[in-house]
């Protein structure tokens, strides 16, 4: 249980502070042409370093989990640049999107068996990452057997397993239960600490945000722009329901509301 | 979670991962586990004697009702018993035709016929299926025609295909795959199109393309589709394969539809009703073997619903999930976290564990 779980981003490590792990530069996205044209994005520049937990936050239609599918590689901007230098992104989706017909284990495995990995190291590595997750024993059960916090570290998991440098997540936990969700928090801030992963966090609970993000990220919606950027200098741990927390909450919901005001005319 | 963490380190300093485990935070460790055992649901599967019997004997009942409504009709004397033979005759007749050679051979012809026409038309139902979903071009060339073909009853074939193969095995093995690989098509075809994106999303973003989306995410996702398909495809093969046998009676080689044309040309009712039950019991078995995978790749995915009473009885009483007893566990786990909120402890026997 020593070995390192992300090689290349060990690789990396000793540099990677400073380094910038992702950078956006300029991009657009437009879906369809004509009167059914909709611009998603529109100059979107964002620079994230390595390591750091950066929260995109934003209302309806500011085209955050566009920006999420583009640094993902599963779509392509319209304008623009996205450079993951050269690192590994995994994604992670509001629903589980745990693959129903295989147990917890077999979810994990399957990017391991995309890549070629020899059936003993999977096993290996799956029970790994699953007791990262604290899901050890857990490899034999199927997504219907779990509760959604579990379907959802399961679902961390096999981002892990996907060597990731960078974590997309979108709306990981929008759909848990406060108690549920809460706890989560506490097991993502821990396993990014741990792993040094970049995290780029979908969100539209401010509250959620200023508890993860090192940065928020603040989008306007159609089309989506950088609105603002806010630093978020409270100490970690962070709680939820601290003052801190609420203080800059409080800022930052003026700020987005504003942004949406503007669509009320 | 007020939990004793060191001020943050980054990515320089990261540990192994091997610390990534639980330990270091016991009270989300105790709350989370506790919160996932009451999270995991409870089902339990009843012994497989107990859910076989509840499968079997509602069919039992049906069967016996049948037979009886059939003596009864016998009993009126609306039919003189040589037209219209009891059912006691006609299943006597059956089980002595058990103990003939000749019915064994007719059988397994009848069954290598079936099996081959059906195996063919899967394969070429499958290629066809496939290729129509990839395609664009060709769904709109012929993806319509393939439901038409389905439609088509498969007698109507037969002319056709006795006028090309004469009165041969290729006749009825062309009407059985024409009457069959629609289906298995169709099957793949709607498997194909009701894949939900969202797993092809996550297909690709894991690093899924081409062959190997098809084959970790699109081919599984559409096997529910695709096993309806294969089942329809069968009742069609097994219809066109009985319409073959009746027309097409190859010298020499005995079947249970030559049999069935025998026995009507010699005004033999109580024959006739035994190579019916014949075909009954095989349409049957089969469809007891296709009802069989399908339950288990359900019951693999839970998609077994709850509310559906055969499952209930087939499961045995069981209470629900979040009665009484439930709820109180719960909402000792509640009092844990709010004590652990609150930066007490949480007390050891409300935490609860996983596994």
């Amino acid at each position: 249980m020593t070995t390192a779980l992300t090689g290349s981003a060990v690789d990396t490590g000793a540099a990677a502070q400073a380094d910038t792990a992702l950078r956006i530069d300029g991009v657009s996205r437009v879906f369809g042409a004509g009167p059914a044209r909709v611009q998603a994005l529109d100059d979107v520049s964002l620079e994230v370093r390595a390591g750091e937990f950066v929260c995109l936050l934003g209302a309806s239609g500011c085209g955050k989990s566009t920006l999420l599918g583009l640094v993902a590689g599963l779509d392509a901007p319209s304008a623009g640049t996205v450079d993951t230098t050269g690192r590994r992104v995994g994604m992670m989706f509001q629903d589980s999107a745990l693959l129903p017909w295989l147990t917890a284990g077999g979810n994990v495995e399957v990017p391991l068996k995309l890549r070629g990995i020899r059936k003993a190291e999977r096993r290996e590595r799956t029970e790994r990452l699953l007791s990262m997750v604290r899901l050890a024993g857990m490899a034999d059960r199927r997504p219907h057997e779990l509760s959604g916090g579990m379907r959802q570290r399961v679902s961390l998991a096999r981002a892990f397993a996907q060597e990731a440098d960078i974590l997309c997540m979108d709306e990981p936990f929008g759909a848990l239960d406060a108690m549920t969700r809460d706890l989560l928090h506490d097991e993502l801030e821990r396993i990014w600490r741990e792993t040094g992963v970049t995290v780029l966090f979908v969100t539209h609970d401010v509250r959620e945000a200023v508890r993860l993000g090192d940065r928020i990220v603040l989008l306007s919606s159609r089309p989506g722009r950088v609105a603002e950027i806010f630093d978020v200098d409270i100490d970690r741990p962070r709680r939820i329901d601290s003052a801190h927390v609420a203080e800059l909450a409080t800022t930052v919901t003026a700020r987005l509301r504003e942004e949406v005001g503007r669509h009320g005319h | 979670m007020a939990t004793e963490i060191d001020v943050p380190t980054r990515a320089h300093e990261r540990p192994d991962l091997a610390k990534a485990r639980p330990g270091d935070a016991p009270e989300v460790d105790a709350t989370l586990a506790g919160l996932d055992a009451l999270d995991i649901p409870t089902a339990r599967r009843a012994p497989l004697l107990a859910r076989s019997w509840a499968a079997t004997w509602p069919k039992l009942g049906a069967l016996v009702l049948f037979l009886l409504l059939w003596q009864v009709v016998v009993w009126t004397g609306w039919k003189p018993t040589y037209v219209l033979p009891g059912p006691v005759t006609a299943l006597r007749e059956f089980g002595s035709r058990l103990g003939t050679g000749h019915f064994w051979e007719a059988l397994a012809r009848t069954l290598v016929r079936a099996v081959e026409g059906y195996a063919l038309a899967v394969l070429i139902g499958g290629v066809v299926g496939v290729a129509v979903a990839r395609f664009t071009l060709l769904r709109t060339a012929v993806g319509s025609f393939i439901t038409a073909l389905q439609t088509m009853p498969s007698i109507v074939w037969f002319p056709l295909a006795i006028l090309l193969f004469k009165l041969s095995e290729s006749a009825i093995m062309f009407v059985v795959i024409l009457g069959a690989a629609p289906s298995v098509a169709n099957g793949v075809i709607y498997g194909v199109d009701y894949v939900p994106p969202l797993l092809v999303r996550v297909g690709r973003s894991m690093g899924a393309r081409g062959f190997s989306l098809y084959r970790h995410v699109v081919a599984p996702a559409a096997l529910p589709s695709v096993l309806a398909g294969l089942k329809q495809g069968w009742a069609f093969a097994w219809r066109s394969l009985m319409a073959g046998e009746l027309l097409v009676i190859v010298p020499g080689h005995p079947s249970i539809g030559a049999d069935l044309q025998n026995s009507r040309e010699l005004i033999d009712t109580v024959g006739v009703m035994a190579s019916m039950i014949t075909i009954f019991v095989v349409g049957v078995i089969v469809d007891a073997a296709f009802n069989a995978a399908d339950a288990r790749m359900r019951q693999r995915r839970g998609l077994v619903a709850e509310g559906n009473s055969a499952v209930r009885a087939a499961r045995g009483r069981r209470k629900p999930p979040n009665d009484g007893a439930g709820a109180n566990e719960r909402a000792n786990a509640i009092t844990a976290i709010d004590a652990a909120v609150i930066g007490t402890a949480p007390d050891a026997s409300s935490g609860g564990h996983a596994g």
